[in-house]
């Protein structure tokens, strides 16, 4: 990148037409991130009619702007009454929840906007120095390698419910056997459907996360063991307050889960949703103080919703190098920068590079107008826990059926979303933790898919899942994290005699 | 007081006079359009085009819901379902000709009313920019000399582009089973394969293939078509290169359930037509690599017939139909 293209690229970003643009897309994605159920990518593609009748730089900033903020915003509804925004967030909405029950939702907020911004600046910041090198490594990716990938994912759910690992590998299997409902990708059999068409299209995990945490927790509600939030004991409430004290405490956190997001974001397919999940597990696993995980500890939440932002710009990355998009929101932008005749390659890039460099310039501007929006919507938000139980109650309720119908518009996915909230309310109950479900239902396909694809691939081998450089060194990395532990503890429980031996 | 009763009369008379001309008229309000695959995809981008076209011309909202699932079949059988008013409509794929063959009744081409095709872009045969053979007829030798070597993919087993391509090596009498079937979500993971150096070959429309063709990772050899494309001139086509007579084209048509009002499948077909000749939305079809092809109601329904019986056989000889 030039500082020709850099100058460049200012002129392009500085003009009222794309900063008027990035300033709307965040206002209308914080609107849409804040209502459960509603999510980015819904957002995205109600903006492409609008896209139409605007210039490159304006369109595709309206879009970056709308993803950033709708991201973040959705950690609002899920830290104020457990509803995860996005798969992304389920990973520690557990965290964010318990803090607001502990009185802290101001804290459990200003993490969640303060992080993810810092997160999100960092992520644009690799785009723009090192976008095409990173690509380059994105795309020796083949299923082989996202294989072990979503298999580290999944093992991640460990240390997410490390309070109880038996329980939690349970759900983790129900939620990989609900992933399995609908017609087989590689075969097009049909499996659990029971003949029913809406079935065939499988069981999306909106509706069964909106059910399985906001649904279970009004139920919740009403047996005897519930606990509500309390209100925020402060008339004057000061958003962002502690968190440069937190930075200077959680430094490397932040860095690990940037960085993270970053790699795990620029991977197309896989995304930021398990970057999080990945995140917050790892963020345990070194953390000095993990027995505070899950209580409300501001050093997990710091790390996955960094991650979660950082993955959200590096998904770009892919999509503006090579035409190839990571996940659906990016997707829908390859679409409008080919509508716009700006194809994405790296052409784009050799070509016209004040025009890429213009686009991640967005990133940093949308990053930045977080603070400000983030600080409105905190202050806000003290209103939603002012409001009476009674009266919250059917909010919830009425945000669950709107978000899951809007998911596909039918009242198949609110059936979903009521059967979810049921089971969900009887796992909990039973000590079973829901986070896994979440994830065995998100990465399950991912994870089926490679295997498949794989073993087709390497005609049936097993090997062939250490035959290619990248991934026989991810799978390394899985079967230690998986047998260390194991063998450490048989070690551990051998005789004396025989270890000296050795 | 009994001025602002009688400008109040006025003005209800006013709505309902103008709520009564438009009950005579198709659209009197807004209309759904169904996709049946995911958004961001090719089949999404032309509809939200058409649809956003069509809201500028007939003056109601045209909003796309993508309704996807079990390779199409989930939209597809929602449009069919849906209330003939003309309220409900949706694009369909050259998937519902072959759903039936397959088992799952309730998306064949009768189940809909065909109004009119818009795009039709063939499947092309994509290989690695560092692969060793430049002609089409290269890399058929190359299957022929090493079976099971060469892995091909570009969607779901029983998918398209999988019949596109046994269907090719059996034209070329080549036991499909010598370049084995990878089973993807689509063409976009299947180009990722390739560029991984994963599978050898990716059968998809060229405009699907263009990001990776342009970052000069992949090179498109043919299409798999009886004539060569105005988008794409300088592509040889298999039929020119082997003598055989193998395109199965996939199509993308405006459709709604069987059986739609005549006027209002009249007023769409009239709308659709004018859409095709309109100079901005070829320049984003082209901008984007989609070719317009725009066929009326009775040629349409010809294609998809004619389409359907070529692909059945063809299903039939690999071994794809039940």
């Amino acid at each position: 990148m030039t500082i020709d293209a850099f100058i460049g690229a200012l002129g392009i970003v500085f003009q009222p037409a794309v900063l008027i643009a990035i300033l709307g897309g965040a206002l209308y994605g914080l609107f849409i991130g804040a209502i459960p159920g509603l999510t980015a990518t819904m957002a995205t593609a109600l903006l492409v009619p609008l896209t139409f009748y605007m210039d490159p730089i304006p369109a595709i900033a309206i879009i970056v702007s709308t993803t950033a903020m709708a991201i973040t915003a959705g950690d609002i509804p899920g830290a104020l009454m457990r509803i995860p925004g996005t798969p992304a967030s389920a990973a520690y909405v557990e965290e964010s929840y318990s803090m607001t029950l502990k009185g802290r939702a101001e804290t459990a907020l200003s993490i969640g906007i303060f992080f993810s911004a810092i997160g999100g600046l960092v992520g644009a910041l690799v785009l723009m120095i090192s976008g095409p090198i990173l690509a380059r490594i994105a795309l020796k990716f083949s299923s082989f390698e996202f294989f072990w990938l979503a298999l580290l994912g999944l093992m991640t759910s460990a240390l997410v419910s490390a309070k109880d690992p038996a329980r939690g590998f349970i759900s983790l299997l129900l939620g990989i056997l609900i992933s399995t409902v609908g017609l087989d990708v590689t075969s097009g059999q049909p499996r659990f459907t029971f003949g029913s068409i809406e079935l065939m299209g499988g069981i999306s995990f909106i509706p069964t996360m909106i059910g399985m945490f906001a649904l279970a927790e009004v139920l919740r509600g009403f047996s005897s063991s519930a606990s509500f939030p309390p209100a925020f004991n402060t008339a004057r409430i000061r958003p962002f307050r502690g968190m440069g004290k937190l930075l200077m405490r959680y430094p490397l956190s932040l860095l690990r889960g940037a960085s993270l997001g970053t790699a795990i974001g620029a991977l197309p397919g896989v995304g930021g949703d398990v970057s999080a999940w990945i995140a917050y597990g790892v963020s345990r696993r070194f953390s000095r103080t993990p027995e505070k995980f899950g209580t409300g500890h501001e050093e997990g939440l710091i790390e996955a919703t960094s991650s979660n932002n950082a993955g959200l710009s590096a998904a770009w990355i892919p999509a503006l190098v090579f035409g190839i998009p990571g996940d659906a929101v990016t997707a829908i932008a390859v679409g409008v920068l080919f509508m716009k005749g700006l194809n994405p390659g790296p052409r784009l890039f050799l070509e016209n590079p004040t025009m890429p460099m213009a686009i991640i310039m967005t990133f940093f501007v949308a990053n930045l107008l977080l603070f400000p929006l983030g600080w409105l919507a905190i202050k806000g938000s003290r209103h939603i826990l002012a409001v009476p139980r009674n009266l919250i109650v059917p909010v919830i309720l009425i945000c669950c059926i709107l978000g899951s119908f809007a998911i596909n518009n039918t009242m198949f996915g609110v059936g979903i979303m009521l059967i979810a909230g049921i089971v969900g309310y009887i796992l909990e109950s039973n000590g079973f933790p829901i986070a896994p479900v979440i994830l065995g239902l998100v990465l399950g396909p991912i994870l089926e898919r490679n295997f498949i694809m794989s073993m087709q691939i390497a005609d049936g081998n097993l090997l062939g899942f250490f035959e290619r450089p990248i991934a026989a060194g991810l799978g390394i990395v899985v079967c230690s994290v998986a047998l260390v532990p194991l063998l450490s503890r048989v070690i551990r429980h051998l005789p004396i005699s025989t270890r000296s031996e050795k | 007081m009994k001025r602002l009763t009688i400008a109040a009369a006025a003005a209800a008379f006013a709505w309902m006079g103008f709520a009564g001309a438009a009950h005579a008229e198709w659209p009197e309000r807004a209309v759904t359009i169904i996709v049946p695959w995911s958004a961001g995809g090719g089949t999404d981008a032309t509809a939200r085009a058409v649809a956003a076209e069509l809201q500028k011309r007939l003056g109601q909202p045209f909003n796309v819901v993508n309704r996807t699932g079990g390779g199409g079949l989930v939209g597809h059988i929602t449009i069919a379902n849906a209330p003939n008013d003309g309220y409900t409509l949706g694009v369909i794929t050259i998937e519902t000709t072959m759903y039936a063959a397959q088992g799952i009744p309730g998306a064949e081409p009768e189940n809909f009313t065909l109004i009119g095709r818009f795009n039709a872009d063939p499947i092309a045969v994509n290989v690695r920019a560092d692969a060793p053979y430049s002609t089409v007829a290269e890399l058929i030798d190359a299957v022929k000399a090493n079976p099971g070597a060469i892995k091909a993919s570009g969607a779901n087993t029983g998918g398209l582009s999988h019949l596109a391509w046994a269907g090719l090596l059996n034209q070329l009498d080549v036991d499909p089973s010598a370049s084995p079937w990878i089973a993807s979500a689509g063409s976009a993971p299947a180009m990722q394969q390739l560029a991984a150096d994963a599978i050898q070959v990716v059968a998809t429309s060229p405009a699907e293939a263009r990001a990776l063709v342009e970052a000069g990772e992949a090179k498109t050899l043919a299409l798999l078509s009886g004539e060569r494309s105005p988008v794409y001139p300088d592509l040889p086509t298999t039929d020119e290169i082997f003598s055989i007579k193998w395109s199965p084209l996939p199509f993308r048509g405006l459709a709604g359930p069987a059986d739609l009002p005549a006027e209002t499948t009249a007023t769409l077909a009239a709308q659709l037509k004018e859409i095709t000749e309109d100079p901005e939305f070829n320049k984003f079809m082209d901008g984007r690599g989609f070719s317009v092809a725009y066929q009326n109601s009775a040629d349409f329904t010809k294609t998809v017939s004619d389409s359907r019986t070529g692909l059945v056989e063809s299903m039939k000889v690999l071994g794809l139909a039940k």
